[in-house]
C-alpha cells in the first residue's frame, strides 16, 4: 500500500484524530497493512510480541486463560487500537488477542515507534498522551467491570 | 382526602394475562384490568405500584407499549419477597395496580434530534416504551442509537426485539456484556466502552439513561466528555418508594421526591445530588 493511501486511512482512524499532519505522515512511514481471518490468534498471552495495531475494521477479542477455561475480557472494534504495551516496552503479552471476524489493521513495530518518539519529542508527547487516554479509559472500564454492578440485589424501582 | 388523592392511593384489581421468562431471574408480566376496572394511560418512563396481595407493594416501571390501552406490561426481576411473589403469579391470578406515577422521558424535547438510549441490565425495561414511541414516529426523530449492557449473554433482555430494532432505518443497536464466554461473539466490556463505536452529534443529541446508578454516573461522564449538554441528558433514578405521591418522604433526594418529581430527571437537575453520600 502506498504512503498516500496509508495517510488517508490513518487520518480517518479515531486514534489519530488529534495528531498533526506531519505526525500522521510519520505513522504512515512506519505502517503496514495486515489482515486476519475469523478466529485467528493475533498474539498469545505471554508471547513476546512488539507489535502495535490500529484496527481498521472487524472485531478482536482480548482473552485471558484461567484454569480450565479462557475468559473473554474485552472486545475491540474498528477505530480502536490493540497492543498498546508494545509502544512502551518489549515484553510478554498480558492477554491473548483473537479475531472474531475478518480483521483489517495497520501494524507498527513498537521499537521503531519508540525510536521515533526519542527522535521527535513532540511526536512522542502526542503519542504518549493519546496512549495514556486509551489506558485511562480501559482502567475506568475495568473498574466498572470489577464492581459487577448488575449483580442481583434488592431494589425498589424497576 | 381529595378525590385525586383517593384515586392515587387506591389499587384497581387486574389479572395476569401472561408471564414470560426473560432471563433466569427476570420475567415479563402482561396484565389486563378486571371486569369493571379501567387502566389509566401512561407515558414512557412512568411506573405503577404493583400489589402482590398479602405480600407487599412495589414500584415497577411499565415496559410495554404506551399506545396499547388494553394491557400493561412489566418486566420484573425477582430479587426479594414481593418481586418473587409477583413473578410467581400464574395467568388469571389477581394483583393490585396504582398509578401510573412520576415523570416521563421527555420525548417532545428530542423531536428532530438524535435519540441516544443507554441502558444497563433491567434498566432497558423503562426505556422500551420510549423506543416504541420513537420507532412508531420514525420521521419525527433523527438517528436512534441504543446502547445496552448486561452482566452476561444470558442476562440480556428482549434479545429478539433488539435484533428487530437493529434492522430499522437510521437505528443503531449495540449490545455488550461484562462477561462473555467463548460462544459469545458479540461485544465484551462495560456499556461505556460502546461509546467508542458511536459518532454522536452532541448538540443534536438527547440521551436517556437507565441502569444501576453507578453505571449512570459513568455514562453521564462519557456524555459530558463528548459534549452532550447536561440539560439534554435524562436519567431514571430509583429510591425506596412507598406512597408514590410525594407524601411519605421515603424517596426524598435533596429537594426532590423521586416518586413525584422523578423518576425521570434531567441530569442538570440532579447533578448536585447524585454524588452526595447517604442520599
Amino acid at each position: 500500500m502506498e504512503t498516500k493511501e496509508l495517510i488517508e486511512l490513518l487520518r480517518e482512524h479515531a486514534f489519530l484524530e488529534r495528531f498533526k499532519p506531519e505526525h500522521v505522515q510519520k505513522f504512515a512511514e512506519l505502517a503496514r497493512e495486515v489482515r486476519f481471518v475469523r478466529d485467528q490468534i493475533i498474539f498469545r498471552e505471554g508471547e513476546e510480541c512488539g507489535l502495535f495495531y490500529l484496527i481498521l475494521s472487524g472485531r478482536v477479542a482480548l482473552e485471558v486463560s484461567a484454569p480450565g477455561c479462557i475468559l473473554r475480557v474485552l472486545t475491540l472494534e474498528g477505530g480502536e487500537q490493540l497492543g498498546w504495551s508494545s509502544v512502551l516496552e518489549a515484553g510478554g503479552k498480558h492477554f491473548q488477542a483473537r479475531s472474531l471476524e475478518a480483521v483489517r489493521a495497520l501494524v507498527f513495530d513498537g521499537a521503531r515507534l519508540r525510536e521515533a518518539c526519542d527522535q521527535d519529542p513532540e511526536f512522542g508527547y502526542a503519542l504518549m498522551t493519546q496512549l495514556l487516554q486509551v489506558v485511562a479509559e480501559r482502567l475506568q472500564a475495568t473498574r466498572l467491570q470489577l464492581m459487577d454492578i448488575y449483580r442481583p440485589r434488592a431494589v425498589k424501582l424497576i | 382526602m381529595s378525590q385525586v388523592a383517593t384515586v392515587a392511593m387506591t389499587s384497581i384489581r387486574a389479572h395476569v394475562r401472561a408471564i414470560e421468562r426473560e432471563t433466569r431471574d427476570t420475567f415479563t408480566l402482561t396484565v389486563t384490568p378486571a371486569a369493571g376496572q379501567a387502566l389509566r394511560p401512561f407515558a414512557p418512563g412512568q411506573f405503577n405500584m404493583l400489589y402482590a396481595f398479602g405480600v407487599g407493594e412495589l414500584p415497577i416501571s411499565i415496559s410495554g407499549d404506551p399506545e396499547d390501552p388494553d394491557e400493561l406490561v412489566y418486566t420484573v426481576r425477582s430479587v426479594g419477597q414481593a418481586t418473587h411473589a409477583l413473578v410467581s403469579r400464574k395467568p388469571g391470578d389477581a394483583i393490585g395496580i396504582r398509578g401510573p406515577f412520576g415523570t416521563h422521558w421527555p420525548l417532545e424535547a428530542a423531536r428532530g434530534k438524535d435519540v441516544l438510549i443507554v441502558a444497563g441490565g433491567i434498566g432497558l425495561a423503562p426505556l422500551r416504551p420510549a423506543i416504541y414511541h420513537v420507532l412508531r414516529r420514525r420521521d419525527d426523530y433523527a438517528r436512534l442509537m441504543v446502547l445496552y449492557g448486561a452482566r452476561s449473554p444470558r442476562d440480556l433482555l428482549y434479545r429478539k426485539q433488539l435484533a428487530q430494532w437493529a434492522r430499522q432505518p437510521d437505528t443503531q443497536v449495540l449490545t455488550t456484556v461484562d462477561y462473555g464466554g467463548l460462544s459469545w461473539r458479540g461485544h465484551v466490556g462495560v456499556v461505556t466502552t460502546l461509546f467508542r463505536c458511536l459518532r454522536p452529534h452532541p448538540a443534536q443529541t438527547v440521551a436517556y439513561v437507565c441502569g444501576p446508578e453507578l453505571m449512570m454516573r459513568y455514562v453521564v461522564h462519557q456524555l459530558e466528555t463528548r459534549g452532550v449538554p447536561p440539560g439534554d441528558v435524562y436519567v431514571s433514578l430509583e429510591r425506596n418508594m412507598k406512597c408514590a405521591t410525594g407524601c411519605c418522604g421515603h424517596c426524598q433526594m435533596g429537594p426532590y421526591f423521586v416518586c413525584r418529581d422523578g423518576p425521570i430527571f434531567s441530569y442538570r437537575q440532579v447533578r448536585p445530588w447524585l454524588h452526595k453520600r447517604e442520599l
